[in-house]
């Protein structure tokens, strides 16, 4: 058994609260940078240069790259070997965003009650938090900030197996040309099939956290990917939703079985700030 | 399509000369607000009470900054997704309010009515926010501290890069962008 005092948790936590919303992970960078070379529109072309130059103001002033800061999501990998001390896991999470974000002057976007009051919390918290307890005496801690209006533009839907594969494409090529420019595209597309309804829907927002580039482990899903990547940027969309070649960076597919009269299917859109990072403690 | 240096308040005859496409260097004041701040607003024309600002000839940029560092004037600034006021919209045009700036497009009624009434929407690059807010030059709460990063701020702009999506002929760049690069398949 080893002992992990939450303390190291709420510091690991703040860090990635704060380096995340400044640093965009290089894999997404580099598919900005790359989908410039390739964008067709002018107009497509300058918002791409922006958003670059962007990046570098953000980094040299260390600034949040967006003003929304998200909701902040974590992922704990807890191993089974592990004995936290010292408190409540979920308290020092929470702890760690509350930090982040009042240091590093990052905005609160949450809000306590969702629908009559509104009252916003203050300090960002409480963290959206999912934890599972995997082999090992390692915590691995993934942040991920997630902005409103990308999330706002991500659905569920209990498909049937009638539906197929042709079914699932449609939806999410779909589900992405009506999204048009309010998700701030060139966008990350996470989709996430089968498991039950509120699995699809995590699983959708995992894959969001694959690196840009790295295949799909499942072949026949790596090329589902790429032809849905192929349909998407030919919708139009473009940078900012106003026409071009650069809709989608990346689309990202995970899987898991389901039950036999069911096929959830989940789509997670994320903004060109594909931020997220990840800490082992 | 051209480049235009605008100052505000805006008058119908800027307003005219505006087409979808166009870019846009806006200068002047310009008052924040985003969701909550809408719904008091309206509120309080609902019940002919005085506004926290002049509508005539405003411009509103649907945005809720991150706090500012001690010293600092602006932190991250981009724009909100602006489909979340468009229920708001057309009650302030007709109050005269003549610019908006957010990013993604507009509803139907509210395209209608910035026809309509004289009014523009343009379009600030969504995500860029930290280039963005170098170019507000002063910013003050002006009402609904309470409402933290949903207060309405006052800002001085200087050359802030924006796009004409809607104009007074009922234009919409995204219509046409995306209609330029779609690919049948």
């Amino acid at each position: 058994m080893r002992e992990i005092d939450v303390a190291v948790i709420t510091e690991a936590v703040k860090d990635l609260s704060i380096s995340t919303n400044i640093y965009l992970p290089d894999d997404v960078k580099e598919a900005l940078r790359s989908s410039l070379e390739k964008e067709e529109s002018p107009l497509g072309r300058e918002i791409l240069q922006v958003i670059l130059d962007n990046h570098d103001i953000a980094e040299s002033e260390k600034m949040p790259i967006c003003q929304d800061t998200g909701a902040a999501i974590v992922f704990l990998e807890v191993g089974q070997d592990v004995h936290l001390v010292g408190g409540a896991l979920e308290d020092a999470v929470n702890e760690g965003v509350r930090q982040g974000y009042r240091e590093a002057h990052l905005r609160k976007s949450m809000v306590a009650d969702p629908v009559l009051k509104r009252k916003n919390t203050g300090d960002n918290t409480p963290a959206i938090i999912y934890t599972r307890i995997v082999p090992g005496d390692k915590v691995k801690i993934v942040f991920a900030p997630k902005g409103g209006g990308a999330e706002n533009m991500s659905e569920v839907r209990m498909m049937t197996a009638a539906d197929g594969i042709k079914g699932v494409k449609n939806f999410v090529v779909d589900r992405v040309s009506r999204s048009g420019g309010n998700p701030c595209p060139p966008v990350v597309v996470g989709v996430g099939i089968g498991g039950c309804f509120e699995r699809s829907a995590l699983l959708a927002k995992e894959a969001l956290m694959r690196r840009i580039g790295e295949p799909n482990p499942d072949p026949d899903f790596d090329e589902v990917e790429k032809e849905l990547l192929e349909k998407i940027n030919n919708l139009g969309i473009g940078p900012q939703g106003l026409g071009g070649r650069t809709t989608a960076l990346a689309v990202h597919i995970r899987t898991l079985p389901c039950h036999i009269a069911s096929m959830p299917v989940a789509v997670n859109i994320q903004c060109h700030a594909s931020r997220h990072g990840e800490t082992i403690v | 399509m051209k480049t235009v240096e605008l100052r505000t308040p805006l008058d119908e005859k800027q307003i005219s000369t505006l087409e979808s496409g166009d870019k846009v260097f806006l200068s002047g004041e310009i008052y924040t607000a985003r969701d909550a701040a809408h719904k008091r607003i309206v509120s309080l024309i609902d019940e002919g009470r005085d506004l926290p600002f002049d509508l005539q000839g405003a411009v509103i940029y649907y945005v809720g900054p991150a706090p500012s560092r001690p010293g600092q004037v602006m932190n991250s600034a981009g724009p909100t997704t602006s489909y979340r006021m468009d229920s708001f919209t057309p009650l302030l045009l007709e109050q005269g309010l003549k610019g908006t700036i957010g990013k993604g497009p507009r509803s139907m009624e509210v395209r209608d009515s910035m026809v309509k009434h004289g009014g523009v929407y343009f379009a600030a690059v969504g995500g860029a926010a930290a280039g963005i807010a170098s170019t507000v030059k002063a910013a003050e709460v002006i009402a609904y501290d309470d409402l933290g990063p949903e207060a309405i701020r006052r800002l001085v702009v200087e050359r802030m890069p924006l796009f004409v999506v809607n104009d007074v002929m009922g234009n919409d760049l995204f219509e046409a962008g995306i209609a330029e690069y779609k690919r049948e398949e």
